[in-house]
């Protein structure tokens, strides 16, 4: 590989070393690790531990809900909760879990040998160590149930007394510095380490949403950190910033709490849409149609993004003009994602599709997605909003857009880069099973809950009584839940099988477009020996051109000829 | 790629998809609310809010049948096989400009919309002739620009207070300074029909949400802040309780912080009332008798 390019016979100043020390092995190696592959590893398998309590969290209160009247759990039990899970889903698991891939593959996409800052990276990730220890350690004492959105006065002093809501306000300071020391680090690698010769017309789809993840992380999180300090202080130092009865204001809170929140909904799907944008064309042997188009309308995303906070506020004491405007706002948010779906469906036109687990996921997330996006433009039409807001029809409209967004994209890239980060291949026939046991539970627990949303059924209640069919649609719901757990668990334990037992997969097992696939699997430390000069937005099918040429056809297989695109 | 058959299984396909979604919007018209639709039924805005929904649905319905089957179609029609070769097509700038003002026109259609129903969920109308007979209650009102009145200023008002857990009434115009004696009930609302019923929102611990499904839309209740809705009840519904319960978590008991709207004339209405008046004033009346016996034992 090392042949391919010419840089390779220039002369490389002399390093004389001392002394080399015998690599690390053992636990100490990955504590004390700032290599970023290692982080990011330890990030996949933290923040995929935290996915799976999360869901454990949901499957109770799914059978909390399986029958009207329940009362296998109280109700104090069932706030908490659904408190923990969102904010663990949201705190220590999406965002966290992008951030681990970007760590895993930033550098490797853009032939650098590291992040820019290594030490920071390993700061990073043990803060939000530090950041889950802190909240799950109130299980042991009072958990927060505020839901993951907290609203004061529920969360002030007043009425929520116990430690929870202080655990929860220092899972937020940490995962906070965490995230955004992390997104200092995306942004000066992106900025600053990519091989020679790729500009930003170069530069590959899923790095460019990591940099638009990192700029509405810088953007987004000084917001949330002060409202929960202010928080904080009103809690235990006496000021009144959010306490209505001495000149503060509740919806204060909203608006800091949803200038943040809005942007977070963003910075969590938008490197899914990445990873998205990298596995399409890979698997269907096409170029992905309209590259600028995409890479445009993450940034435009990102931008509206930040403007349209105030539609989960729109049953709030409000003037109609500001209803007006965010509904508009919301409304033109969803041009640029349309753009998005129609280039990906565009994408896999006239390919040659081979029905990989990953491109499974992939088209798995368009077509769920798009519902996800679609119920988003009911819930942006502000009259609209006033029915179904606060009911099981925004609970499923965000578990479409969480879950097709964000998750499906995360399973994607776990099949995708797998190969990559252990050397073997998954096996594709659990890959198959996980895929549609998710699919089919996604779609049969969150499907009827637009209908129970609809049915008169708002959120967070801990019973119900069985009017109209919520005893029916629920049962129906908890249901899926359970499917949609066991195909979890499927890919959960296709991963550790694999990552013993797993066919070798080799440099390039996809013949895939982008750098990481250049250097061997799993990469070395230094990841490259030589980085190759990068002439367009798909240097590994540059390079694989170039080796056909000096090796013969027979060597290397071009990608374009589907020759493994056999019984997938 | 043989040119005929392609079309004709296409032309096929497409038949196919519109049969569906003329079967789908057929079920959207008929379908009972709360399966597709939200309720409504129990008030003009309610209705008019559940009309603005099935357009949104309706063009939701042709987007997704659209979108969902390019996406299956080039799953099925391009999927590998023997001797196919991808085209490597990279991008298409009219089609691309194409669908990006295609996507921006239909959401002009939806604010369209929008903006048509808007006035008549926003603005209460006057109550019907056979509603209760109000004085004019306009001026009270000057307050904010947020409290909508009837065209003729005449609207009967109820201050809702949302507690944990429990809704409360006060039959007043003036919620800020209520009179003494003002009638009040919980959790149950009672209103006469054909009668334009404006709402006063407050909260005065955490935050709630008031929400009776078939009388229209959600409306936080937030200490510190001041939220309105209004609702009428059709003549026909006289003698119906609509339910509902609180929206915002509210702490443990928010599954259990249930409201009621019972609908009834307006005869039976001021007959409820007078009988609150008489109740609240015995109550009162029996409280200030205990009160003087406790300070006549407790020296």
């Amino acid at each position: 590989m090392a042949a391919t390019t010419e840089q390779a016979l220039a002369p490389v100043p002399q390093i004389v070393a001392r002394r080399v020390e015998p690599a690390r092995t053992g636990w100490t190696s990955w504590v004390t690790t700032t290599d970023h592959k290692r982080i990011g590893i330890m990030y996949l398998v933290l923040t995929f531990v935290f996915f799976i309590l999360g869901g454990t969290e949901a499957l109770l209160m799914r059978l909390q809900l399986s029958q009207a009247n329940n009362t296998l759990l109280d109700p104090k039990t069932y706030n908490e909760l659904f408190t923990m899970h969102g904010t663990t889903m949201i705190f220590l698991f999406v965002v966290p879990i992008m951030a681990g891939f970007g760590n895993y593959f930033v550098p490797l996409m853009i032939g650098a040998r590291d992040m820019a800052y290594p030490k920071l990276n390993a700061l990073s990730f043990w803060l939000l160590v530090a950041g889950g220890l802190v909240f799950y350690g109130s299980v042991f004492f009072n958990p927060p149930e505020c839901g993951w959105t907290c609203y004061p006065p529920l969360s002030s002093k007043a009425y929520l007394p116990n430690g929870g809501v202080d655990a929860w306000i220092f899972l937020i300071h940490l995962t906070g510095l965490s995230s955004l020391v992390g997104a200092i680090n995306f942004y000066a690698t992106i900025a600053n380490m990519r091989a020679p010769g790729m500009g930003w017309g170069r530069l590959p789809l899923f790095v460019w949403t990591i940099l638009t993840y990192a700029i509405l992380l810088i953007l987004a999180l000084p917001v949330i950190a002060g409202a929960v300090t202010m928080l904080l202080t009103d809690r235990h130092f006496g000021t009144h910033f959010f306490d209505a009865s001495n000149g503060g204001s509740p919806l204060l809170w909203q608006h800091l709490f949803w200038f943040f929140g809005h942007p977070e909904v963003y910075i969590m799907v938008l490197p899914g849409f990445g990873i998205i944008s990298e596995v399409l064309p890979v698997f269907a042997r096409k170029p992905i149609f309209g590259y600028k188009a995409i890479a445009a309308a993450t940034v435009l995303i990102a931008f509206l993004g930040l403007l349209v906070w105030a539609h989960h506020m729109f049953s709030t004491p409000s003037p109609t003009v500001v209803l007006v405007f965010f509904m508009l706002a919301s409304f033109l948010i969803a041009v640029p994602t349309g753009v998005k779906m129609f280039n990906w469906v565009a994408t896999l036109w006239r390919g040659t599709i081979e029905f990989k687990t990953a491109l499974l996921f992939c088209v798995g997330f368009i077509g769920t997605f798009l519902i996800g996006g679609i119920t988003g433009v009911f819930l942006a039409v502000f009259p609209v909003d006033w029915q179904l807001t606060d009911t099981y029809f925004v609970v499923a409209h965000l578990h479409y857009v969480l879950m097709g967004g964000a998750v499906f994209g995360v399973f994607a890239g776990i099949y995708y880069w797998f190969p990559k980060i252990t050397g073997r291949l998954l096996s594709e026939g659990l890959g198959k099973l996980s895929f549609w046991l998710m699919l089919i539970g996604f779609h049969v627990t969150f499907l009827i809950q637009h209908s129970l949303g609809l049915d008169g059924m708002p959120r967070r209640i801990y019973e119900y009584s069985d009017v109209g069919h919520l005893e029916l649609y629920n049962l129906i719901s908890t249901v899926g839940s359970f499917i949609l757990g066991i195909g979890v668990l499927v890919t959960a334990f296709n991963v550790i099988r694999s990552a013993k037992h797993g066919p070798i997969a080799g440099p390039d097992p996809w013949k895939a477009n982008t750098l990481e696939w250049f250097t061997t699997s799993p990469p070395p430390v230094n990841n490259f020996d030589v980085i190759p000069r990068v002439r367009s937005v798909e240097p590994m099918k540059d390079i694989r051109r170039q080796v056909e040429r000096q090796m013969g056809p027979t060597e290397a297989s071009p990608a374009p000829v589907a020759e493994s695109a056999v019984r997938a | 790629m043989a040119r005929s058959p392609a079309t004709g299984r296409s032309r096929r396909l497409a038949f196919a998809l519109l049969i569906a979604l003329a079967a789908l919007l057929a079920f959207a018209g008929s379908a009972s609310a709360g399966i597709i639709t939200p309720e409504s039924g129990g008030s003009p805005n309610a209705d008019e809010i559940s009309s603005l929904y099935k357009l949104v649905l309706a063009v939701a319905v042709v987007i997704f049948v659209g979108v969902e089957g390019c996406l299956f179609y080039s799953l099925v029609k391009f999927r590998a096989r023997k001797g196919a070769v991808a085209a490597q097509i990279r991008g298409n700038t009219r089609l691309e400009v194409g669908w990006t003002v295609g996507a921006a026109l239909i959401l002009v259609v939806l604010a369209a919309f929008t903006f048509a129903k808007l006035g008549d969920i926003r603005n209460p109308p006057n109550s019907g002739p056979g509603g209760l007979q109000l004085a004019d209650n306009g001026t009270f009102f000057a307050s904010g620009p947020t409290k909508k009145l009837p065209p003729n200023g005449r609207s009967l008002n109820v201050c809702v207070n949302g507690q944990q857990y429990i809704w409360r009434y006060t039959y007043a115009n003036d919620c800020a300074n209520a009179p003494l004696g003002s009638p009040f009930s919980y959790q149950q609302m009672v209103v006469p029909v054909e009668t334009t019923v404006t709402l006063t929102i407050n909260a005065q611990d955490v935050a709630h949400s008031w929400w009776i499904p078939k009388l229209g839309g959600k409306f936080d209740a937030i200490p510190g802040y001041t939220n309105y809705t209004w609702f009428k009840i059709p003549a026909k519904y006289a003698g119906t309780t609509f339910t509902g319960q609180c929206a915002e978590l509210c702490g443990r008991n928010h599954a259990n912080m249930t409201a009621t709207v019972r609908a009834v004339t307006a005869s039976e209405y001021e007959k409820w009332l007078d009988e609150r008046k008489a109740d609240i004033k015995a109550a009162d009346e029996a409280a200030a008798e205990q009160r003087k016996q406790i300070e006549q034992e407790t020296p």
